[in-house]
């Protein structure tokens, strides 16, 4: 196991690139500890499956340093990397048994049988795949094909990294948080360094203890899933976690309160940063209840999703999701708005510019 | 088994009427049946399906209506592609009968049922530009060239797709792709769009976006729109009726929220559940329920039950991790796994045989392999007989 | 319970029309032929079986068989490792796909009758570009048509330039559906070169190889034009295969009885051994 030390590190697909557009990846700098569990989190063409086959070296990046436990391995291939990967689609090979695609990473590295035996068994058993090492690989079900994948990735006890790309894409939903639950168990169990990555939040949040958000090839929040959660750094964040997003309303600062509508909204803290432009304040839909006075706004639509309702109301054009736990109003009813205060934060620019704290 | 939900027609007129007035107004397209605001329905009576000896759809009657999206609920191999299939007549029934309309349609090619059809992969013609892919069904249809474009335009318009009309497919994103089949299957105004996991291979957010405005796109178009997912909270976000699928059988039709509530049998239950339902075997006896070292007094309908066994089902947000109320029922599980997700957290731990999942609000620490206790509301539980059929 | 509709066979007549006129009636031709025994004039007389016995008891008829297993071991044991070697080092992409696939396609597109007038005159010993070559630059001896070695070398490579493509092509086929994530997985796993080739590779080819095989043994077993134009069988029966050997017995020798005999014979291991091949490649797909 190591630690990864992204140093640095810039990427372009194109041979000679000028404007910053033209970098797949634009500046990222990352330290990630030996035995963490890890996720990188964005949507598609944000740059993560990029960074991801740099650090398995599947592609050299144009400026910067890949390190693992502070050697230089940038210019390393992937199989002297000492790394594992498991792919969106299940790789399996077809012909072997199940058992000699779990032996095949240490058969190729001379690993004597007996200690294969153990190893394969030992996986086996954690992946629950126990009964089916003697049939053919090719006749599994993709959820089983996939599990296959991640135990090859897991069967050498020396990996520096193993990596996930997208692994539950093709898994069918009631399965996909039995094989969710099953790679946190496991990741508790062995302690390799794991990343992850993926465009799924749920995905993300629930197998990391450490969450990375990209967008346009730059990492916008590093945290923990209730800091992303809780704190987003960025309206982006705040948008790309939590379903629904968190409201971003355009608001007016004036004698360092912020104004939405005419109405004073209390923010959290105290408002940082004097260059102030494009100012909006962004609180969950978690956070906002409905009471007898308030901002006031209108009902358009509806969701009853079981657990609770989706809120979504309209206050002078601006729309705002609302999670309602007990009985929703009616289509076209008039409701108040109350945002919990510490939660209640600004942006500037997009970027957070309130202190923690002060009120609560 | 045949479920009979919401059955008459629309606007209480005879199918006599209907087909007679409506279905061939001019023979400007023959062959096609041309769509009236609101007066379309999808009927399938008792419709099979099968392939060798195998059956892929049994018995299954419904009344699919315009106005709101039908939703087909149920995992990969329950038969949601098979039923649409049959529905879009891209495969024939083995007995029972299609209307639309009220009339006949199941020897009718799928050419002539006038219906779209978006899959979970893009399907657009790769060799053509935007409007051409949007344009090609009603080119093939005979439509007039000042028609074609403004229903191409208006249609695009709706989807955001208007600076995009010159490109190829290849030259937009999976979700622009996405919205070109949708944008297809709306300028073309069928008689019905069946919708197979179109968004199930998008990204999370743009799943979430497109979602949210699926409903108002079809709404008020008139025709019957069947939409298949595999994913639970899909269908609650969309709302309409929804019917859940298991094994080629629809065992349940209903207003979504509605059969979410009120399952009819242990199968919809668990098909309508995500994180999977919770279920136990109970005892009653007098008017209290036991399980394994947990007792409770019964309230409300479930006194009513005939003593015996039953098998007992309660959704994971209604086992929670502190206590609330005095009425809930304490239970000790060993915890499996932990996850927390922002504003939820959810465990998965054993009960006795059992696999149980909690689902709370807010953040939860727990510790791996140890004992834990959770706390079920009583009044939320659903009881089910032996035969699987809901009891309360 | 369910209603039969058998109005599904009015639809299949035509076909069974067709297959009646070009096969079945054909066939049947042969079969009463090789029961029968006929001096001309439209008289038959009654056979029986005698014809099949004498035929499998032939010392020629075990040559000439020998002699069509040969050739075809021979061509399947080079065309289908050559093929696959070419279709490992053709480029996956880029500006040399188009032009390594028309190349490769070019000599399937010339007729047979063509080929074997071609390989002719290229291999005369003294006109002949290759024949020239090989006697009068190298100083090998080289005369097909006086040296049985020579012939048979020359209709083997002769086969080998015509057909090998076609094993290239859809050997290319497979190669390139298999999707990248293959051999990343496999560097990752660090497997070797020959694991990649023999875990990843050639599983995936296995479906268009059997058709491959299948197509070329049927092909080879059958082949009469090539051979015929460029030895004419010969020196001496040396390169007579089954079916020129056939040929010679009925429209030669104009023993029609026992050259049906043969072609029903032929037909019957034609189609044993392609049986064979297709049960014996695809057994693992049962499983």
């Amino acid at each position: 196991m190591a630690k990864i030390t992204l140093s640095n590190l810039r990427h372009s697909y194109y041979p000679n690139p000028k404007t910053a557009d033209d970098f797949a990846l634009k500046q990222i700098d990352l330290d990630w500890q030996d035995g963490g569990a890890y996720a990188l989190l964005g949507p598609s063409g944000c740059g993560k499956s990029t960074l991801l086959n740099i650090i398995s070296g599947l592609l050299i990046p144009s400026e910067g340093k890949v390190l693992f436990d502070n050697k230089d391995v940038t210019n390393l291939p992937p199989d002297q990397r000492n790394i594992a990967q498991v792919f969106q689609f299940p790789v399996i090979y077809d012909t072997m048994t199940v058992y000699d695609n779990l032996a095949f990473p240490l058969r190729n590295r001379g690993v004597n049988e007996a200690k294969i035996g153990e190893r394969v068994l030992e996986i086996a058993g954690m992946l629950e795949v126990t009964d089916m090492l003697q049939t053919r690989a090719s006749g599994l079900s993709p959820d089983n094909k996939q599990k296959i994948s991640m135990g090859r990735a897991l069967v050498r006890d020396d990996v520096n990294v193993v990596m996930f790309d997208e692994p539950l894409t093709v898994i069918d939903p009631h399965l996909k948080w039995k094989l969710r639950s099953k790679l946190k168990e496991l990741h508790q169990r062995v302690r390799a360094t794991m990343i992850y990555v993926t465009h799924d939040q749920t995905e993300a949040l629930t197998f990391a203890d450490q969450v990375v958000v990209m967008q346009m090839g730059e990492i916008v929040q590093i945290g923990t899933p209730v800091e992303l959660f809780e704190r987003p750094n960025h309206t982006f964040v705040g948008h790309f976690i939590g379903s629904p997003g968190m409201n971003v309303l355009p608001c007016e600062i004036r004698e360092g309160r912020a104004f939405f509508n005419g109405v004073d909204v209390p923010l959290e803290g105290e408002i940082r940063g004097k260059d102030l432009a494009n100012t909006e304040i962004g609180i969950r839909p978690e956070f906002i209840s409905l009471g007898p006075k308030g901002i006031e706004a209108k009902v358009r639509k509806v969701s009853d999703i079981g657990r609770h309702s989706i809120v979504e109301v309209d206050v002078a054009g601006s729309k705002i999701a609302v999670v309602v736990e007990d009985e929703p109003p009616n289509l076209g009813d008039t409701v108040f708005l109350i945002f919990q205060q510490d939660q209640t934060r600004l942006y500037s620019e997009g970027w957070l510019a309130t202190r923690n704290g002060g009120a609560s | 088994m045949t479920i009979w939900l919401r059955a008459g027609r629309p606007n209480n007129l005879p199918v006599g009427a209907l087909a007679g007035a409506l279905i061939w107004p001019g023979r400007d397209r023959p062959g096609f049946l041309v769509s009236r605001k609101n007066t379309m329905a999808l009927e399938l009576v008792g419709i099979t399906k099968q392939v060798g000896s195998q059956t892929h759809i049994k018995e299954t009657s419904l009344v699919l209506q315009p106005g709101h999206f039908n939703v087909l609920l149920g995992e990969t191999g329950a038969g949601k592609t098979s039923l649409i299939k049959l529905m879009a007549g891209l495969d024939r029934v083995a007995s029972g009968k299609i209307l639309m309309n009220g009339q006949d349609v199941t020897r009718l090619s799928t050419q002539k049922r006038n219906i779209s059809l978006v899959h979970q992969f893009f399907v657009n013609y790769p060799h053509m530009t935007v409007f051409e892919n949007i344009a090609s069904p009603l080119r093939v249809a005979g439509f007039a060239k000042s028609e074609i474009e403004g229903r191409v335009e208006a249609a695009a318009d709706v989807l955001q797709l208007r600076p995009f009309l010159d490109r190829r497919p290849h030259e937009l994103s999976g979700g622009q792709q996405q919205r070109c089949a949708l944008a297809r299957a709306i300028a073309k105004e069928s008689n019905a769009v069946f919708l197979d996991e179109p968004l199930a291979n998008l990204d999370y957010k743009l799943r979430e976006e497109l979602r949210d405005q699926l409903p108002e796109l079809f709404a008020g178009r008139g025709a019957v729109v069947v939409y298949a997912t595999s994913e639970p909270e899909e269908a609650l976000l969309l709302g309409g009726n929804t019917g859940l699928m298991n094994d080629g059988r629809v065992t349940q039709f209903g207003e979504t929220a509605e059969i979410y509530r009120n399952p009819m049998d242990l199968v919809s239950a668990q098909v309508f559940s995500d994180p999977p339902i919770n279920t136990a075997r109970i005892e009653k006896l007098g008017n209290r329920a036991f399980f394994g070292a947990a007792d409770w007094e019964l309230s409300g309908d479930a006194m009513g039950l005939q003593d015996g066994i039953y098998t007992m089902a309660i959704r994971p947000n209604y086992v929670l991790p502190v206590n609330t109320s005095d009425a809930f029922v304490p239970v000790l599980g060993k915890v499996q796994v932990a996850e927390l997700s922002g504003s939820q957290s959810s465990a998965h731990f054993t009960l006795g045989a059992e696999n149980w999942v909690s689902l709370s609000s807010g953040v939860h620490p727990y510790e791996i392999g140890q004992e834990h206790p959770f706390y079920m509301n009583p009044a939320k539980c659903f009881f089910f007989g032996p035969d699987g059929k809901r009891a309360v | 319970m369910k209603k039969q509709n058998n109005r599904a066979w009015f639809f299949v007549l035509p076909v069974l029309v067709l297959v009646a006129f070009n096969a079945l009636i054909p066939m049947m031709t042969v079969v009463n032929y090789s029961v029968q025994e006929t001096f001309g004039n439209n008289l038959f007389f009654w056979q029986g079986l005698d014809w099949f016995e004498k035929l499998l008891r032939s010392d020629r008829f075990h040559a000439s068989l020998g002699r069509q297993f040969l050739f075809t071991g021979s061509i399947l044991a080079i065309e289908v490792p050559l093929g696959i070697i070419i279709a490992l080092s053709m480029p996956s992409k880029g500006f040399w796909v188009p032009v390594c696939l028309v190349t490769m396609a070019l000599p399937m597109l010339i007729p047979w009758n063509v080929v074997g007038a071609m390989w002719n005159i290229f291999t005369l010993p003294d006109i002949g570009l290759l024949g020239y070559f090989l006697n009068h630059t190298l100083g090998i001896h080289y005369d097909m048509t006086q040296n049985p070695l020579a012939a048979w070398a020359t209709i083997i490579v002769m086969d080998v330039w015509h057909w090998t493509s076609l094993v290239v092509l859809l050997s290319y086929a497979g190669l390139v559906s298999i999707p990248d994530a293959y051999y990343q997985a496999a560097k990752i796993d660090g497997a070797s070169n020959w694991a990649v080739f023999r875990f990843i590779q050639l599983p995936k080819m296995k479906n268009v190889l059997t058709i491959a095989i299948l197509l070329r043994f049927m092909d080879s077993f059958n082949i009469y034009t090539e051979p015929f134009v460029l030895t004419g069988g010969g020196p001496g029966n040396s390169t007579t295969l089954l079916s020129i050997d056939l040929v010679k017995i009925a429209l030669g020798q104009f023993d029609l009885g026992p050259a049906a005999a043969m072609s029903l014979i032929y037909f019957v291991i034609t189609l044993l051994v392609s049986w064979l091949f297709y049960t014996l490649m695809t057994k693992d797909d049962q499983k």
